[in-house]
């Protein structure tokens, strides 16, 4: 399925493309109560964004946290271009983005966080943020505290926190689920304009399949634990996608194959 | 309507001095030891300005603050320490407990074989009780730093120390102060029953018992009314720091 993307493979650019972005082998993770991944095998595309979905539990929230390095894992290897994650920046949102942010910090010293601890001169980084802020047309007043926002702007906050750095890659768990409607479709777009101005190859979890089909160019679909790759589905509408999108055949098609697969595994008991 | 509720609290202290009236007037209680408040407010006056009062209020603030900023400067750094590791701290946590439990009012008689009739004696006892106080309520404050919060410093690249100084530490700030407050208030419960007894000569327990001893009832209620207003000062004052400083708490 991923070679269907890759168009000429003579040129530089479309060799890169074609390289797999993330090389995931033999990973293997168990908690006390469940093996969650057992020799577990992917590869993520460069430049593309991936939804992960699945049942409950099934491990989707373990995957992003072992490849973004935040708990452990027990065997296999998990490069990127070849590289360990300590020789690269990545950007991590989380789903609690009240308790992600620092309060005591203002918007844009929340922003400009991880750029001070690269011991980044402090012009650099007002530079670097207002950059940010320009090129994804964010309309927050900074100088307030985290707090005073609402829960859509301070999520925002968070992903041009993991933005700001400059990231190869972007990991999002969940991160509108505790947003109301109005303000999770508010956010879709905002983070599909953050996807198509950066290019950042972006691992997005989703409980929400409408959600994940329509930000993604391949959806990712998870088996109950042990985990395993129940389906891999590209989506290629053009983007910027917008309402449209959602009455379009190929969406609706390729939502209704994805619950096909879901609910075959959800009732593989 | 709406306009008036800041001035609800009025209600009751004029509530209050109405009782105390009527208790006077109707000979609820013996004429003695309940004197007018007109009279208590005069004691009060004279006594603040120039009087005995002030100056035994002033020995009092400044034991009590002596004693807090002792705490404070022991329990804080220690709080920290034992919070960020939890192995660290379960292991002395009874300990806190049990001496958090204990009356400090019983530790006298060691303190004072220890350090003596006078200052040192009052200041250490409730140095004592205010820093298990705050030590145990900055401990917590730092052990229960939001996980998702360690792990978001973390994740940009934070090191250890670094967590702590820029996360851990400002997450416990809003329990800090918790403990400070109720560390200065425990302070002023014991310096006061100390200068009630162990041979003083100053300070507002003195003069409220003092006071008793001679009947001058107007005096008494004026020094516990002075007290009074020290305590809730010291609580007032803390919670105006707080909420200059610690302006997300409970946000
Ligand atoms: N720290 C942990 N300790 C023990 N078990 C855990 C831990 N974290 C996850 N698990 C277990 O591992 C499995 C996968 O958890 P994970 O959080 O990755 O699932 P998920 O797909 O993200 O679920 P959800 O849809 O609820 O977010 C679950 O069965 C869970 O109970
Ligand atoms: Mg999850």
């Amino acid at each position: 399925m991923l070679t269907r993307s890759a168009p000429n493979p003579t040129s530089k650019e479309a060799a890169d493309a074609a390289r797999p972005h993330v090389t995931i082998r033999s990973l293997s993770k168990r908690f006390a109560s469940a093996v969650v991944y057992d020799s577990f095998d992917l590869d993520l595309p460069r430049g593309k964004l991936i939804s992960i979905f699945g049942p409950n539990g099934c491990g989707k929230s373990t995957l992003i946290n072992l490849i973004a390095g935040l708990i452990p894992r027990d065997a296999g290897e998990i490069l990127f271009d070849g590289k360990p994650l300590s020789d690269i920046k990545f950007g991590y949102v989380f789903q609690n983005y009240r308790e992600a942010l620092f309060p005591w910090l203002r918007s844009f010293e929340n922003i400009e966080y991880p750029l001070k601890l690269m011991k980044m001169p402090a012009a650099e980084r007002r530079l670097r943020v207002e950059r940010l802020v320009e090129r994804l047309g964010v309309a927050i007043d900074l100088s307030k505290y985290p707090y005073e926002l609402s829960g859509g702007q301070q999520q925002l906050i968070s992903i041009m926190r993991a933005l700001v750095v400059d990231p190869e890659i972007l990991f999002l768990d969940e991160p509108f689920s505790a947003l109301d409607y109005e303000m999770t479709l508010f956010m879709r777009e905002q983070l599909q304009r953050v996807f198509l101005e950066t290019g950042t190859t972006t691992l997005l979890v989703s409980h929400d399949l409408e959600e994940a089909v329509f930000l993604a160019d391949y959806v990712l679909l998870l088996s109950r634990h042990p985990a395993r790759v129940a389906d891999y589905v590209p989506f290629a509408a053009p983007r910027p996608r917008s309402d449209a999108t959602l009455s379009n055949s190929d969406f609706v098609a390729t939502k209704a194959h994805c619950l096909e697969v879901f609910q075959r595994e959800v009732r593989r008991a | 309507m709406k306009r008036l509720d800041p001035y609800l609290p009025i209600i009751g202290v004029v509530g209050l001095i109405a009782l105390w009236y009527i208790a006077v007037w109707l000979k609820l209680v013996d004429p003695v030891l309940l004197p007018l408040p007109t009279d208590t407010f005069h004691a009060m006056w004279t006594g603040m300005t120039g009087g005995r009062l002030g100056r035994d209020f002033l020995y009092t603030v400044e034991r009590t603050t002596a004693a807090t900023v002792i705490a404070a400067v022991i329990a804080i750094p220690l709080g920290i320490v034992l919070g960020a590791s939890e192995r660290l701290y379960r292991s002395v946590e009874f300990v806190i407990d049990f001496f958090r439990s204990t009356p400090a009012s019983a530790m006298f008689p060691l303190f004072l074989v220890l350090f003596g009739v006078g200052d040192r004696t009052k200041i250490s006892v409730a140095a004592f009780g205010a820093a298990l106080v705050i030590l145990f309520n900055v401990a917590y404050g730092v052990m229960n730093a939001r996980k998702t919060r360690l792990l978001a410093a973390k994740v940009m690249g934070a090191s250890r120390l670094r967590t702590l100084f820029d996360v851990t530490l400002l997450e416990s700030l809003p329990q800090t102060f918790v403990g400070l407050r109720n560390g200065v208030s425990l302070a002023l419960v014991i310096v006061v029953v100390a200068e009630m007894f162990i041979g003083s000569t100053d300070g507002l327990g003195n003069r409220v018992f003092e006071a008793q001893q001679l009947f001058q009832m107007p005096d008494m209620y004026a020094a516990i009314f002075a007290a009074g207003a020290l305590g809730y000062g010291l609580n007032l004052l803390f919670l105006l720091v707080e909420r200059r400083f610690v302006h997300w708490s409970g946000k």
